[in-house]
């Protein structure tokens, strides 16, 4: 019987299985963040060890920072004192630590793959659920908990039950306007949030092989929102020009031997998943959230279903109408928003910030819009300077701020106001994921550029020639 | 971070019947600031508990009296959303011990079994059984018995198994926890760490 890709790594990387519970998985690169892991090194601390492999562990600042005028002491007491804590135990451990300020700084999702910490067939973990972005590479990567970072920093393990496999095929060509996060909404509000929970999948097809690394890394983030473990494409051209020559990329010799067990990294075609289901990529359409959770999308010229239509609990979904304050049956186009955030691990890259900038280019931002645009990390701000996107967006009456999670979950000040509309490019809508009593409306970039210059939800296909 | 055993829990149960209940909710991302695991149960579903003046909003459930217990039962889909096992710690720091849904996301799920927290998944129907119960008699009983796997509504010839995996259920019944597992294999891993592809 053949195997897929995710069986390939995943058996590969078992160094024990237990009778009736999990496997003993050997972590490749391990990735820390200062919000996630302070408990973990506690624990070493209480247990009296040190980081087993501190060389395949990488740490940086993101969820806490302040994306203005970083060069300056941490105002807040608490992130201070997380930040201090996360260098300070990196520094203990001989752990490399990008700290705020720091060159490589940027958001964590966004600077393993800049760097080559990313890589094909390599197991990856971190402390936050995004760590799925990595399965573009063809990695397994997957979000722990933090009991699981202390595991994985003192024994480099974890140990969990092999998941399920879902296969996702998407053929055909995408349309105008259509960008991989779109196609990613798109597939949630197929699936639901929970339709892929237990699985780990293997996105197949035209759309996904065309798409750019960035693309596939949009799309591979969002896997969580549909409850599945981590999503990964597998390796290809693309991919190896991606990584080639990165700091942590494998040089010379071991390149050639990386290359050797890569090049076999495809699901075989006398493979079986668990589940396979296939869509069409001509009928996506750009897609945005109505409601409270990833899975209530639907294309933006579309309507917000009746709850008779909504599949799950009607008392949930009403609740979650009333939270927006939008009724069913009705259109969100043409509505007002205030915010507009483009940023976060699931769009805060270059390619983003191109496509965001092209929609605005010899526009002016709406005044009544606060835009935040907050660049995954320095390189990504650094690319947007030299590409002249800034001078462009300056242009069109938008600042650039400096890299972090930022806006995605709040924990700084960028917090949207209580009642405030967001079109972010972000991950989660969640009730209050942006700020207490925040509304956010998730989106793609082209569609977030197209209404911070309208003030309201726009069809980003009026805009755009 | 050593935890209770559980073997047998008995308790009344507060109930939640809200689908896809996320760990925003249960731990909003401003309350993730400490260094330490103390604390957490304070801001348990923080927004949903309290007004932005931090006086308590009266309808929901944690603020009615008639509701305590270590069991919380939760709708489908419960836990969905960021890995942070500040969700668990919280559910864990306010006195919960078992978290019953007929649905639950993964690593939340995977969370509260290393913290010692019983994720007991029922069938819908149970589940919506329980709630109905409850609501007519909040202080019915659930009774979990862990080495059986099963729960029982008391009093009502209710009764239904749950799933969980040996070496899980062993830890939880004893306290143990998989750092002493994996240190024990140590040197194996370390053999094993020489001969991965990358
Ligand atoms: S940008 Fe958002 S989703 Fe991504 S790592 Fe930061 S907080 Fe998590």
């Amino acid at each position: 019987m053949g195997k897929t890709l995710f069986d390939k790594v995943w058996d590969s990387h078992v160094v024990k299985k237990i009778d009736d519970g999990p496997d003993v998985l050997f972590i490749d690169r391990h990735m820390v963040h200062e919000v996630t892991s302070p408990v973990a090194f506690l624990g070493l601390k209480n247990r009296n060890i040190k980081v087993l492999f501190p060389e395949k562990t990488f740490a940086t600042a993101d969820h806490n920072t302040p994306t203005r005028n970083q060069h300056l002491p941490v105002k807040d007491i608490l992130s201070s004192k997380q930040l201090k804590a996360l260098e300070i135990n990196a520094k203990y451990h001989g752990i490399s630590y990008w700290g705020l300020g720091h060159e490589k700084n940027g958001i964590v999702h966004v600077i393993g793959p800049e760097h080559g910490i990313t890589l094909p067939g390599a197991t990856i973990v971190c402390g936050d659920s995004h760590t799925s972005t990595h399965g573009a590479f063809g990695a397994i990567a997957f979000g722990i908990g933090t009991s699981e970072v202390e595991m994985v920093l003192s024994t480099q393990c974890i140990m969990q039950p092999k998941p399920k496999k879902m296969r996702i095929t998407i053929n055909g060509k995408l349309n105008k306007a259509v960008t991989p996060k779109d196609v990613a909404l798109f597939i949630i509000s197929q699936l639901s949030t929970s339709g892929a929970t237990g699985y780990f999948v293997e996105y197949a097809g035209e759309v996904f092989s065309e798409m750019t690394m960035e693309g596939r890394m949009t799309v591979c983030n969002l896997s969580i929102e549909m409850g599945a473990r981590g999503g990964m494409i597998a390796p290809d051209k693309k991919t190896f020009n991606y990584i080639k020559g990165r700091e942590f990329t494998p040089k010379n010799n071991d390149w050639n031997n990386a290359m050797k067990y890569w090049s076999n990294l495809k699901t075989d075609d006398e493979a079986i998943f668990d589940k396979e289901i296939s869509f069409d990529g001509s009928k996506i359409e750009p897609m945005i959230t109505y409601g409270t959770n990833p899975g209530m999308g639907m294309s933006i010229g579309g309507g917000i279903p009746n709850s008779d239509q909504h599949k799950g609990n009607k008392k949930t979904f009403l609740k979650s109408l009333e939270y927006m304050d939008y009724t069913e049956g009705e259109k969100v186009l043409g509505k007002n928003i205030d915010f507009v955030f483009l940023g976060s691990c699931t769009n805060g890259r270059i390619e983003d910030f191109r496509a965001f900038t092209e929609v605005v280019k010899g526009k002016k931002k709406s005044p009544n819009v606060t835009a935040w645009l907050v660049p995954g990390s320095h390189k990504v701000e650094k690319a947007i300077k030299d590409e002249g996107l800034l001078s462009i967006l300056n242009e069109s009456g938008f600042e650039l701020r400096e890299p972090g999670c930022s806006a995605c979950l709040a924990m700084n000040d960028d917090k949207i106001p209580s009642g405030k509309y967001a079109v972010s490019t972000s991950n989660r809508n969640f009730e209050g994921r942006q700020g207490p009593g925040s509304r956010t409306l998730l989106a793609s970039p082209i569609v977030a550029a197209a209404a911070a210059i309208t003030g309201k939800i726009t069809d980003p296909r009026e805009l755009i020639t | 971070m050593g935890y209770e055993k559980f073997k047998i829990l008995k308790s009344s149960v507060v109930p939640l019947p809200i689908e896809n209940v996320d760990t925003d909710q249960i731990i909003p991302a401003r309350f993730l600031k400490a260094t330490e695991r103390v604390g957490f149960g304070d801001n348990l579903f923080r927004d949903w508990r309290y007004h932005a003046d931090n006086t308590k909003k009266k309808d929901f459930v944690l603020n009615n009296n008639n509701y305590s217990g270590k069991i919380l039962v939760g709708g489908k889909n419960f836990g969905s959303g960021s890995s942070r096992e500040h969700a668990a710690w919280a559910i864990y720091d306010y006195g919960f011990r078992c978290v019953i849904s007929s649905f639950f996301a993964d690593i939340f799920k995977n969370n509260c079994l290393n913290i010692g927290v019983l994720p007991v998944q029922v069938s819908p129907n149970f589940l919506d059984k329980i709630f109905e119960i409850v609501f007519k008699n909040p202080q019915t009983n659930l009774v979990i018995d862990l080495k059986k796997q099963t729960v029982e509504i008391e009093g009502t010839s209710q009764i239904e198994n749950f799933d969980i995996n040996g070496y899980k259920k062993n830890n939880l019944l004893n306290g143990y926890d998989d750092i002493d597992y994996l240190l024990n294999i140590k040197d194996s891993i370390q053999t094993f760490s020489t001969k991965t592809p990358l």
